[in-house]
């Protein structure tokens, strides 16, 4: 038993690596937008099942407040955006996906170097845990780093966020409220930045960031 | 209860100086804050010397730091220097009551001088790093409020611009040295760190540090750059304050650092302070020679006299690191009576030069001249000035020096071969540096007051207010009597000696008629009321003589020019006549001269021309690459404001991924 709820807790974690990595790929913004709300379930099941391993009932409200504001609400309003923006069937230009992916496996790669000797004295369940949520922080970054969009750019963000909570669900100690914190300041942050892309998208007709450096005019 | 009326009265100097936002309208108030900054100045003085080297006195607030507190303390050195700091203080309030006047915007002169002078006194009572460099800070920035007092003239924006870079640059210095004191446990009061014990880099990296922050303060070359800018730009009762006090509360830095803190002195120590010292001394009297702006040049004299003070403090290290106490305390008797002498010599000086400034709206020495006949009162206390600082016995400029000089003597005794072959060097370098200190001051002294003037500016100048005449007079009668006494101030530092040094120098009261005996009676002893009595007594001779073959009538002859007569002032000699010499023999090395002659051809009518230009190699060789060198990495890295969002995210991401890849080797 004690090791069927490992491999579980394993095997869901590095589900969210794999659905990390299905986001570093897709360029279509639909399709992002249905793989985070993917990458939120997981994170739910993960969350989920780390309450029922630990005995620990108030990961069942993190678990709860994933699936509803995560993988239900900001997918929903995403695509409402995304509509309403009338961009819902761009198709966004990913420069070099195989060169992103091999460095998302070097990230990956890394986080389990990183990790595995500096934990060697911590819990097993949570060692892995806490590499593959490092390994989820590192692609979300890169996420950030490669998109030119506004939208991915939030998706890649919110990734990284999910990348936490797993590291916080699987240390077995991080109190409620803090979960609790980091949740809503990420919905905030969501809606802040639904706001802006409307206010950016009625001044200058675009959510593409290269445009707004144009503006800037640092850019020829 | 002396250190609960010295924080009184810091905070009654800090609240002086925020007079000007309730009285901002009315125009005596720089007047009233000088007369506050009198009284208090002169109070805390006669607080400080009166216990002479009383038990130690300690005192905690619960300011500053959380764990440590606002730690205060007070002991002989820092009696010594409470007094040193407000005499200046006092001497220059009593000044800036007539001179003040003449200062433009004269409110904001006065509220800035009064938080610098409560900073330096704060300076010295603080017993934490964190108050210490605290109220060094304070100190600086108040002093480069002061400096830009005259911020209209684009030179002296970049004079007070090269001070405040110095001065972050000593503090940064200073804190780095104490981050090494403190430790990795940051244990920041005095007393803790007197206890820790240090690794012997760790000790050598701190008094190189220290070296760089208090000498950067101090003036030590080559730190010096800022002096000769920032003193001539501030008004000259600050001057003397910055270059007469200023300068001293940097070696109280020093001083409580090495002498206190660190422990037990290696005689490696003693090093880098006395080649530093004597290449302050010897570099910046060769510049004061050669300067025609009186203010820079009394600014050069001060570097020369820090390094003199750092020699003695050198000397002072290496005999007490060979455990040879009362040498010890000799040398380091002679830099603390220096320390003092310089004060009073130099405001002294300083405010000659305001008193000339304000007469005749001149700082060139070039334009000045016959000033004996329209100032006679000013050009006499500066002729006093001068032989004192100059270290003409019997005043006290000569006393400190001659000290030195008999710590040089003792040191072949030392049983290190590079001490055998240093401090004999030193000892060199401070006779060179002593004889072109009195060669400078006869230039500055007979260009600036003797011969004929030669400007109108000159011609019509005014004696100067009583306050200033005061001030100045004050100053004169305390270096002669130091001069004169000696013995009795001597007696007063060696409590100071007693408690860093360890030894003594045999008490001075015991010597008959006057005599001051550093060693021992037998081996040398100086007596300034004797050479006194003996000048006063062959002047008084000489005088009769003349008046009685005197024939009565005053004339006027041309002055001497080479046999031409021409009826022009500017014949004169002057003082680049004067300095010629030294220019040719040493200018070449020392400062890159080059003198160019334009001499007009045959039949052309145009007058020849001869200019010389001198250079300050440090500047060009230590500071130029420098700030080239800043410009060029600040200029590459400015492409970092321009990026893209994904730029800067990409560069957080990779230094993120960096920091993880070192973790995993």
């Amino acid at each position: 038993m004690e090791h069927l709820s490992l491999d579980i807790a394993q095997l869901l974690a590095g589900a969210l690596v794999l659905v990390s990595f299905m986001l570093l790929y897709q360029d279509r913004l639909q399709g992002l937008i249905n793989i985070f709300a993917l990458h939120a379930f997981v994170l739910t099941l993960s969350v989920a099942w780390q309450a029922y391993i630990q005995h620990a009932p108030h990961l069942y409200v993190t678990a709860g407040i994933a699936l509803i504001f995560k993988a239900l609400v900001i997918p929903i309003s995403l695509r409402t955006i995304i509509k309403r923006l009338r961009i819902h069937r761009t198709v966004e230009m990913i420069g070099g996906v195989g060169v992103t992916m091999l460095i998302g496996i070097f990230l990956t790669a890394l986080s389990l170097v990183v990790m595995l000797p500096a934990t060697a004295s911590a819990d097993p369940l949570a060692r892995e845990d806490i590499a593959f949520a490092l390994a989820i922080v590192l692609l979300g970054l890169l996420m950030m780093v490669t998109r030119r969009n506004a939208v991915s750019q939030i998706i890649g963000f919110m990734s990284l966020e999910n990348g936490l909570i797993l590291a916080a669900a699987g240390a077995n100690g991080m109190p409620l409220v803090v979960e609790i914190s980091v949740a809503f300041s990420v919905l905030i942050a969501f809606i802040i930045i639904g706001v802006f892309l409307f206010r950016i998208r009625e001044r200058f007709d675009t959510v593409d960031l290269y445009h707004l450096d144009r503006v800037r005019g640092e850019r020829n | 209860m002396p250190l609960y009326l010295a924080l009184v009265c810091v905070g009654g100097l800090i609240g002086v100086s925020s007079l000007p936002i309730y009285k901002r309208e009315t125009a005596g108030v720089a007047e009233l804050i000088y007369r506050l900054c009198l009284g208090i100045s002169a109070l805390l003085f006669v607080a400080a010397i009166i216990p002479r080297g009383a038990n130690a006195l300690d005192l905690t607030l619960p300011l500053g730091l959380p764990w440590i507190g606002m730690r205060l303390h007070l002991d002989a050195l820092t009696a010594f220097f409470l007094a040193v700091v407000n005499l200046g203080g006092a001497t220059a309030s009593v000044y800036a009551i007539g001179y003040g006047a003449h200062v433009s915007n004269p409110v904001r002169v006065a509220a800035f001088y009064a938080a610098f002078l409560a900073g330096m006194n704060l300076v010295v009572l603080a017993a934490d790093a964190y108050t210490f460099l605290v109220a060094w800070e304070f100190m600086s920035l108040a002093s480069w409020a002061l400096v830009l007092t005259h911020h209209h003239d684009a030179e002296n924006r970049r004079a007070s611009y090269i001070y405040l870079l110095m001065a972050s640059f000593g503090a940064l210095a200073l804190l780095m040295a104490f981050g090494v004191l403190g430790g990795v446990s940051g244990a920041y009061d005095f007393a803790s760190i007197r206890e820790a014990p240090r690794d012997s880099w760790q000790t050598g990296l701190v008094l190189a540090l220290v070296l760089l922050g208090a000498g950067s303060k101090a003036g030590l070359a080559p730190l010096h750059v800022w002096l000769p800018l920032a003193h001539p730009a501030a008004p000259s009762h600050v001057s003397a304050l910055m270059s007469g006090v200023m300068t001293k509360v940097a070696i109280y830095g020093f001083i409580r650092i090495v002498f206190d803190l660190l422990g037990p002195p290696a005689f490696w120590w003693s090093i880098e302070p006395m080649t530093f010292g004597a290449i302050s001394a010897v570099i910046a009297i060769l510049f004061a020679t050669l300067q025609s702006d009186l203010k820079k040049l009394l600014a050069y004299s001060t570097i020369e006299n820090i390094g003199v003070i750092f020699i003695g403090l050198g000397l002072s290290l290496a005999f007490k690191a060979n455990g040879m106490l009362v040498p010890a305390a000799v040398a380091f008797s002679a830099a603390l009576f220096h320390i003092f002498n310089h004060s009073l010599f130099k405001s002294l000086l300083f405010f000659g030069a305001g008193a000339v400034l304000t007469a005749t709206g001149e700082r060139n020495i070039e334009r000045l001249g016959g000033l004996i006949h329209s100032m006679p009162k000013t050009a006499f206390l500066f002729l006093g000035g001068c032989f004192a600082i100059a270290a003409l016995p019997p005043l006290n400029g000569f006393v400190s020096e001659w000290l030195m000089f008999q710590a040089i003597l003792l040191s072949p005794t030392m049983p290190q071969w590079i001490l055998k072959l240093l401090v004999p060097a030193v000892g060199v370098a401070l006779a060179l540096s002593a004889a072109l200190g009195a060669s400078c001051y006869v230039r500055a002294y007979g260009v600036a007051f003797l011969g004929r003037p030669r400007s109108d500016e000159a011609r019509e100048a005014k004696e100067v207010d009583q306050w200033s005449l005061g001030a100045m007079s004050f100053l004169l009668g305390l270096s002669l009597t130091a001069g004169l006494l000696p013995g009795f101030f001597i007696d007063t530092i060696s409590p100071v000696a007693k408690a860093f040094i360890g030894g003594r120098m045999p008490a001075q009261n015991e010597v008959g008629w006057l005599s001051i005996a550093p060693v021992a009676e037998s081996r040398s002893s100086y007596n300034g009321m004797l050479v006194f009595v003996l000048i006063v007594a062959s002047a008084w001779a000489a005088r009769w003589l003349i008046y009685k073959y005197w024939s009565g009538a005053t004339r006027r002859a041309p002055a001497w020019d080479c046999g031409y007569i021409e009826p022009s002032t500017a014949t004169q000699y002057t003082g680049s006549s004067f300095a010629q010499p030294i220019r040719r023999t040493l200018g070449v090395i020392a400062f890159s001269a080059r003198e160019r002659l334009d001499m007009p051809l045959p039949g052309e009518t145009r007058a020849a021309r001869f200019s010389v230009q001198i250079q300050d190699r440090i500047f060009n060789f230590l500071y130029l690459p420098i700030t080239s060198a800043v410009a060029r990495i600040s200029n590459w890295l400015n492409a970092l404001n321009f990026l893209s969002i994904q730029e800067y995210l990409g560069l957080v991401f990779a230094a993120l991924v960096l920091l993880l890849v070192g973790v995993a080797r």
